[in-house]
């Protein structure tokens, strides 16, 4: 086991140097350069500014740079935000993004689940078909839809809880309904696909001939077993989730990871950019670490080997 | 008996779940709005656009930027309440000139930082020193350069800050030498990059020139507005408060103005309506006209000095032909573009200089849609009936206006001219390298006074002006150019600057196409919030009233 969590967490290591050399050398390589306006800067101001940033070094130099700053963790300063360094501006918006992602999460789990299971257990009835549609219109309703339409109901219509923002202890809710029901749906189908194929194998039949009760089998053997795909989908969804989704930010207003990311790809804000998809890259090696860990607990046939 | 209980239960059940959710109903629609509070409060709350870069002055570059430093600083000359494009004093409390060039400014004898240190003449020239010192790497330096000597030393070509045309007199007068004669001088003034800062702020966190420093930063920031930053929250909200040392501080009426970036143009109008702003930046565009109509008390749509229009690429052909250029710009229908497609009250463009450029300037009258002249231009340039005509591209920055508008252009050139032309899109920053390496044909693009003269429009088209970006250049544009630089009488200085922009409008090298409006809205509490074709607020004069 100690073994196992070293090993990944060397490759693990390797993988966001990797994510941060490449997106480097992606940013570099893209056309019109770091310092993009509308009026020209004058040669001089330019010169200047490239220098400030150490634009003007060699791009190996840049690289080499870059490298050492984040393995001593001594992160650069965002072009576009004057003065912050990365590392700054990541936390003060990862606790946001934080704070809708896990009742999101929570919510698609406590929808999904229960609703992919009653679709199993009771294949090609009224409730599975319901379950089903339901799960369908969920993963075609794009969040820039539902998050306005949760907006205007519940904000400007109802008045139950303001329409974007980020100022009352409330102003979590709604993108956390929009995010989680998004995600119950994907939940739900992962969810009944896998616990129908698992109640269709021998072991289930095997303990129903032993006389288990329906509630043991489902619950003690099948769902356990069932929600491995559910685990699989998970890693990289809460990753996702964690470092922001940027249509429910936007259409909230909610000053979370999301919006910097898409707000530093816009401006070309490299730095920012370069900071965030690295820390997207830590957040995805520890989730599947994670979901590594619990699926050899979930599944005995499953053995953690470096 | 059971059977009956269980009912009970469930009745009870649902009674309580009913009568849980008519509580919470009945208590969330009763909590004050933000703008109720607010508004008690005495605090405007303003849709900022998008998260401003820096709160330095001297540094900032953005929209967002420039509505801050209205409300937290203030320049030699400020707009004045009852119109805010009208000089008023600020930091200076009387000005004179000698033929417009050397221009000495009495400063407010009670004017202070917001930590209750005076404001001198000292400061400015720290100011004007700081902005001009190459180190610092200002993008807005240049504004400076109609000061004497401001780009020799900006560039390196002069050592000595003293051979710059500012002093200090004393400690309450500036006098500041101008290159030539500009009556434009207090407009231009009131850009941020003229403001002071204060040396004893910024050099607490670092030297002069050090770029991005915590002095910006809620707390440290000393400014000498009629508000004081209180708190910056990245991407929630940049708080102002009421600057008891402001020298003016008895006329202001606001407590407070809470400036708050929000992208999204849909995000902004539904905040608005759920009672969280007072003002908003802008509107979404397919709304406009609904409010328009059918809501006067909350839409405000103002002119804004900045033009929408086309740049040709004179170096390549067949487009290095005024003919074709002309004919290219009068076979565009900007009526229509205006009526039928932007719906917002915008105004097509005769020319280039939006009207109210400089009180008295008349934009000439050139740019018409005509067909019939067009085609017989075109015939005169050898292409009758469009025949033999490349093909060419509409160059636009990915967004969906400039391509509705491009196919409207691309629709009227192939309907009267009979020539081929395509959109071509591009991203943002490929865009602007394409356009600063001359690498399109015809392309999109926009400008945005930055003080009330003609030639913040007409300096853009100098030979080899940087921002100029078409290939166009004309000895008889430079000489009229430079001959309103050193002319003293502002009636005959604009009727040469007229000349020259009738000159550059009859060759052509960029096509107008309409003015700017901004359309947005506002709650009726707010009184005292005038239009300003710049953006220039005077908060001071902004109050509630209901």
């Amino acid at each position: 086991m100690i073994r196992f969590l070293l090993s990944r967490f060397i490759q693990g290591i390797v993988v966001i140097f990797a994510v941060i050399t490449i997106t480097f050398l992606i940013l570099r390589a893209s056309p019109g350069g770091p310092f993009r306006s509308e009026r020209t800067l004058s040669p001089e101001v330019l010169a200047r500014k490239m220098e400030y940033y150490g634009f003007d070094k060699p791009i190996p130099v840049q690289l080499w740079r870059h490298l050492v700053h984040y393995a001593t963790f001594q992160f650069p300063e965002s072009q576009v935000f004057a003065g912050r360094t990365v590392d700054e501006i990541i936390i003060s918006g990862f606790p946001i993004s934080a704070a809708i992602a896990l009742p999101a999460l929570l919510l698609a789990l406590c929808i999904g689940v229960p609703m992919g299971a009653q679709a199993a257990l009771r294949p090609n009835t009224l409730e599975d078909r319901a379950s089903q549609l339901a799960a369908t219109i969920g993963i075609c309703t794009p969040s820039m839809v539902l998050g306005p339409v949760l907006a205007i109901l519940f904000g400007l219509k109802l008045r139950w809880f303001n329409s974007s923002g980020w100022f009352d202890g409330s102003d979590w809710v709604l993108p956390s309904i929009t995010l989680g029901l998004i995600y119950s749906a994907y939940i739900a189908r992962l969810t009944r696909g896998s616990l129908r194929e698992t109640l269709a194998q021998e072991f289930i039949r095997t303990a129903r001939a032993k006389g288990a009760d329906n509630t043991t089998i489902i619950f003690r053997h099948a769902l356990k077993l069932a929600c491995l795909p559910v685990l699989n989908f998970l890693g990289p969804a809460a990753a996702g989730l964690l470092t922001g989704s940027f249509i429910v930010e936007t259409v909230f207003q909610l000053p979370g990871l999301g919006q910097f990311f898409i707000a530093s790809a816009i401006n070309n804000d490299q730095e920012l950019l370069i900071a965030i998809s690295a820390f997207y890259a830590v957040l995805i090696v520890s989730f599947n670490l994670m979901v590594d860990i619990l699926q050899a607990w979930l599944n005995p046939r499953i053995r953690l080997q470096a | 008996m059971i059977a009956a209980m269980r009912w009970l239960v469930r009745a009870l059940l649902l009674i309580f779940f009913l009568g849980g959710i008519a509580w919470f109903h009945h208590v969330r629609t009763h909590r004050p709005q933000r703008v109720e509070a607010a508004t008690r409060d005495g605090i405007l709350l303003v849709g900022n656009g998008s998260e401003p870069g820096t709160l330095d002055p001297h540094l900032a570059t953005g929209q967002p930027e420039h509505h801050i430093f209205h409300a937290i600083f203030e320049g030699l000359v400020a707009p004045a309440p009852e119109n805010p494009d009208a000089n008023g004093p600020g930091a200076a409390v009387s000005w004179t000139h000698e033929n417009f060039t050397t221009w000495t400014f009495k400063l407010q004898p009670q004017g202070k930082w917001s930590d209750g240190t005076p404001v001198t003449s000292e400061d400015f020239l720290y100011s004007y020193r700081r902005i001009l010192t190459a180190q610092l790497a200002a993008d807005y330096a240049n504004m400076l350069y109609p000061m004497l000597n401001a780009e020799a030393y900006h560039t390196g070509k002069l050592k000595d800050f003293t051979q710059v045309g500012v002093k200090a007199i004393d400690p309450l007068t500036l006098q500041i030498t101008l290159a030539g004669p500009a009556p434009y001088l207090p407009s231009m003034l009131k850009h941020y990059s003229w403001f002071p800062v204060p040396k004893h702020a910024i050099e607490k966190h670092g030297k002069m020139t050090d770029r991005n420093t915590r002095w910006t930063r809620a707390g440290n920031l000393v400014c000498n507005g009629p508000f004081v930053l209180s708190s910056w929250r990245i991407n929630q909200a940049v708080e102002t408060l009421r600057n008891p040392h402001y020298w003016d501080a008895t006329s202001v009426k606001l407590n407070g103005v809470t400036f708050i970036p929000i992208v999204s143009d849909t995000t902004e109008e539904r905040a608005f309506l759920d009672g969280q702003l007072h003002l908003t930046q802008t509107l979404p565009l397919a709304k406009i006209p609904g409010y328009r109509e059918n809501r006067p008390d909350f839409y405000r749509d103002e002119p804004l000095l900045s033009t929408y229009f086309y740049r040709v690429n004179t170096t390549k052909k067949p487009f290095d032909n005024p003919k074709v250029r002309r004919a290219l710009a009068m076979a565009i229908d900007r009526e229509s573009i205006c009526r039928n497609i932007l719906r917002a009250g915008q105004k097509p463009a005769t020319g280039l200089t939006p009207p109210g450029c400089g009180v008295g300037y008349q934009t000439p009258d050139v740019m018409h849609f005509d067909p019939a002249a067009a085609r017989q231009l075109l015939n005169e340039a050898g292409f009758p009936d469009g025949k033999n005509f490349p093909t060419f591209d509409i160059l636009i920055n990915t967004n969906e206006a400039h391509r509705t508008i491009a196919e409207a252009v691309q629709s009227m050139w192939k309907q009267h001219l009979k020539i081929p032309v395509r959109v071509l899109n591009q991203d943002w920053g490929v865009y602007l390298e394409s356009q600063r390496k001359l690498e399109y044909d015809v392309c999109r693009a926009g400008w945005v006074g930055d003080y009330l003269d003609p030639s913040t429009f007409l300096a853009l088209w100098k030979t080899g002006d940087g921002n100029n970006n078409t290939g166009w250049g004309s000895a008889r544009y430079d000489a009229l150019l430079s001959q309103s630089f050193l002319e003293g009488d502002p009636a005959k200085r604009f009727t040469t600057l007229q000349e020259a922009e009738t000159h550059m409008l009859e060759e052509s090298p960029i096509l107008p196409i309409y003015w700017y409006v901004r359309s947005y809205l506002v709650h009726p509490s707010v009184k005292g919030l005038l239009p300003s074709l710049l953006e220039h607020r005077c908060y001071k004069a902004v109050e509630f009233k209901l």
